[in-house]
């Protein structure tokens, strides 16, 4: 019988106080970013998926094909190729193509980068309707922003 | 309250809970025998989000399965990165440097807090309060801040390496988890205790409420918060510590009840304490390196070892076998949710369809890890 | 009084139009309400503040196929959706929202809005049982039990409260509240007796507590009780069969609302008995309904069984003692006092 009129009254209160939290959670003002209307400024370590990076001299890419990132990849989604100009003395990139289907952004590539060649871009939006839309070509889009 | 009820079999009814259903938070599918509201028999059907991640480990190098560990429990991703990591230091003999597993700790601390504090809102959405839900995510988003600060990732984490981790914390880091300790734990006394734990709705679906006990516990395999509800005090920082959990202070919540309130209050109090761990790792944190040398590609001398560690759902174990070439040879993944699945068969059997899901949600259940 | 056809059909318009913007507006209210508790802004795009929400929402549930599916009882499962709309609409004709704005002054009109609301729970059984799926019959078998157990409660306090007043009449018994809080039957202090001024409270919350049960809102939306039974009765209907629903569910919770007010508010009385009006009325009942909305995002849901358990261990008890306790002031004057 005790424990009746304690579930009652103690329950009561229970609820009250439950009811006053919420009463004043709704006061405060919202916590929620508005997305479109304001865009979140990604952090400095922020893993997008990855971009080349120029050099900053020549503004050509970093990259002496040496396919390590190739390599690292555990899904395999770097494809790159190279050829050796008549007279260079290192060969330069003519491919890179990032399948970010399969990406997983484990950084891998970017690790086993010894000639500081690639990166993370802090590219987020990334919405598209064609499976073909996330097959990167990373060196037209070296070339398209400088 | 469960009371084992009889009846015909050609008065019962198959329901399939799942694969796709609200509550069971994923690809889980439960065929249930039901008679009325009762549940007769209730079989966990598995399979649904299947990945091989196991044979996957065999097919690439050491470094190559990295970021398939956070995809199995992606709630805990840290905890597996460091079961994975640490599985092959051991095999490779690797030894880490003290920062590093300083920042292992803090990072995987605060992963647990992440991982408790969506269980709460889930759970508590479960049981149809959606507001606790947004709450405790709004709790969460600051340790996904916080974590994407260091690690460039919010929620599938790769950021441990072979005898280390992959960058140092900066200033902003600390003084960041700092101020979320000062947060949440004023926010813990009200916005989860007071409007959720003291909820007289809350209590009576929770207590006495899907008993699970010691012995079924060892029966299943069951580990973490709900072997730690059913008053076995059984963590593996404590019993196998590792990392430098050693020299930290900190208790092992442990309820005796064995009801689904039990599991409740041993996660809320795990959240107390994660934030204990933080705060004196936090305190402790040496300075040094925080990648030891290892040579670029590894090859660990053939056998095979088993490490343990306390993900937030239980013990993850990683046996490792090694045959000396550069790509594991086998890698059985241990997980916790597994085993606790397992047991809901034999809880939810005569029970109400409510309340089973109550026990389910108290489970904590995460299917890809189920799966792998 | 007129009896030019013009009354009826400007009634009836109205009529229509308070409850086809309160089941609109309620449900942008709600979004509103439970975006700014959970600290969110909830709809914000379509409109200013979000406004057109509604009609948006409105115009995608109308343009959507009406999927039937195979195995479903076709003529009950288009009905049913119907069934849930039409009580809550009729109510509201016996409902005085002031002294002069009424459809029909009815004699039982208390017992007229509580038959109607029973139809209105066939809607859900009728649904439930029309979809041919499992999750919506226990939905069904759980919202008839309810219903049983908390029409119990409601009406005996209802009971009560008609034999204060003498009068199954809503305008009636609006009208002997006026004048002041201190006439309300939640505290009628101005009453023959002073002791009841003490229980009637207890009687407001019992009374407030089953028409939310009766509404099937949360926290005891058992019927459509989402983590467990997906939408419940409402599991297999689509586009505006679901909408229905969804609206006759709102008007349910305003003719609650405007059930508590008349029989415990006040009516369209001013706290402080000035200035009577529609205005007063509609601020009660909105208050009410704000209530609603609370309580819904600040709770879990309860379990069935428990919930038939404070209905039958708890409210039936506590409101035959007050039933009782009414009958004793009301017989023995002056007793206590």
């Amino acid at each position: 019988m005790n424990e009746y009129w304690n579930d009652i009254f103690g329950g009561a209160k229970s609820l009250a106080v439950g009811l006053n939290i919420t009463a004043r959670e709704f006061f405060k003002p919202v916590v929620t970013e508005q997305y479109p209307h304001f865009v979140p400024r990604m952090t400095k370590r922020f893993r997008g998926h990855i971009e080349l990076i120029p050099n900053e001299k020549t503004g050509a890419p970093n990259c002496v094909v040496c396919g390590m990132c190739q390599r690292a990849c555990p899904s395999g989604c770097i494809s790159l190729a190279g050829e050796k100009p008549e007279g260079a003395k290192k060969k330069v990139l003519t491919r890179y193509v990032l399948d970010f289907t399969t990406c997983s952004l484990c950084g891998s590539c970017v690790e086993s980068c010894k000639f500081n060649a690639i990166r993370f871009s802090r590219d987020y939006n990334l919405a598209g309707t064609n499976k073909d839309d996330f097959v990167f070509d990373l060196l037209k889009r070296l070339e398209d922003k400088s | 309250m469960t009371v084992p009820i009889q009846c015909a079999p050609d008065e019962t009814f198959v329901l399939n809970l799942g694969p796709q259903h609200p509550a069971t938070h994923g690809v889980l599918r439960v065929k249930l025998t039901m008679d009325g509201e009762y549940i007769v028999k209730a079989e966990p059907v598995l399979g649904y989000i299947h990945r091989m991640h196991e044979k996957m480990a065999e097919d690439g190098t050491f470094a190559q399965y990295m970021p398939n560990t956070p995809r199995m429990d992606y709630l805990s991703a840290l905890s597996y990165n460091q079961g994975y990591v640490m599985a092959v230091e051991r095999a490779a003999g690797i030894e880490v440097p003290e920062r590093a597993e300083y920042i292992r700790t803090i990072t995987v601390e605060l992963n647990r807090i992440s991982s408790h504090l969506l269980w709460f809102g889930a759970f508590v959405l479960d049981l149809g309060g959606f507001t606790p839900l947004l709450y405790a995510f709004d709790d969460r988003e600051q340790i996904l801040d916080l974590l994407e600060h260091v690690t460039g990732s919010r929620l599938t984490y790769c950021y441990y390496r072979f005898g280390g981790v992959y960058n140092d914390i900066d200033d902003e880091f600390i003084t960041g988890t700092r101020e979320f300790i000062k947060r949440l734990r004023s926010r813990l006394p009200s916005l989860y205790h007071d409007l959720v734990t003291g909820n007289i709705i809350l209590i009576k679906r929770l207590k006495d409420i899907g008993f699970i006990d010691a012995d079924m516990c060892r029966r299943y395999g069951a580990t973490g918060p709900v072997l730690r509800g059913a008053g076995v005090e059984f963590d593996i920082r404590r019993n196998e510590p590792y990392s430098v959990y050693p020299e930290l202070d900190f208790d092992i919540p442990c309820y005796p009840e064995g009801d689904s309130m039990a599991r409740y209050m041993v996660r809320m109090d795990e959240i107390e304490q994660s934030l204990r761990i933080i705060e004196q790792a936090l305190d402790k944190l040496p300075d040094g390196p925080v990648q030891a040398k290892v040579p670029k590609v590894l090859k660990p001398a053939a056998g095979d070892c088993y490490t343990v560690v306390e993900a937030a759902r239980g013990t993850f174990g990683c046996r490792l076998v090694c045959d000396g070439t550069k790509n594991p040879y086998r890698l059985k993944l241990r997980s916790p949710t597994y085993s606790n699945l397992s047991l809901f068969g034999e809880v939810a059997e005569g029970m109400l369809l409510a309340d089973a899901l109550a026990v389910m949600g108290s489970l904590d259940l995460v299917i890809p890890e189920i799966d792998r | 009084m007129d009896t030019s056809i013009w009354q009826p059909i400007l009634y009836l318009i109205g009529i229509m139009a308070f409850a086809g913007l309160n089941a609109a507006y309620l449900g942008w209210c709600e979004r509103k309400g439970a975006g700014h508790v959970q600290r969110r802004i909830g709809p914000k795009e379509v409109g200013p503040y979000g406004l057109l929400q509604p009609l948006a929402d409105g115009i995608k549930l109308m343009t959507k196929q009406l999927l039937v599916p195979q195995g479903v009882d076709g003529i009950l499962f288009r009905v049913a959706p119907i069934l849930a709309m039409i009580p809550a609409i009729t109510s509201m004709v016996a409902i005085p929202f002031s002294p002069n704005i009424q459809a029909r002054s009815i004699d039982l009109s208390v017992l007229l809005i509580f038959a109607l609301a029973s139809i209105g729970m066939m809607a859900v059984l009728i649904g439930g049982w029309a979809s041919n799926n499992k999750y919506a019959m226990i939905s069904a078998t759980r919202a008839v039990s309810q219903n049983i157990a908390y029409e119990i409660p409601m009406l005996i306090m209802v009971i009560t409260v008609v034999m204060m007043t003498g009068s199954m009449n809503l305008e009636d018994i609006a009208a002997k509240q006026q004048g002041g809080f201190w006439n309300w039957n939640i505290f009628p202090v101005a009453g023959e007796s002073v002791a009841q001024a003490l229980i009637m409270p207890v009687a407001f919350l019992i009374f407030f507590i089953c028409s939310i049960a009766e509404t099937n809102r949360a926290p005891f939306d058992m019927a459509e009780a989402e983590s467990e039974l997906i939408a419940g009765h409402m599991t297999e209907y689509g586009s505006m069969g679901f909408g229905l629903f969804m609206m006759g569910e709102y008007l349910n919770i305003v003719v609650g609302a405007c059930l508590t007010t008349i029989l415990f508010l006040g009516g369209w009385d001013c706290p402080l008995g000035l200035l009577p009006g529609v205005w007063w009325f509609l601020l009660k009942i909105y208050i009410l309904i704000f209530t609603f909305i609370w309580i819904r995002w600040t709770y879990p849901r309860t379990q069935i069984y428990k919930l038939l358990n404070l209905s039958w261990k708890v409210l039936i008890p506590f409101s035959l003692g007050i039933l009782l306790l009414t009958a004793i002031f009301i017989k023995v004057e002056g007793f206590l006092i």
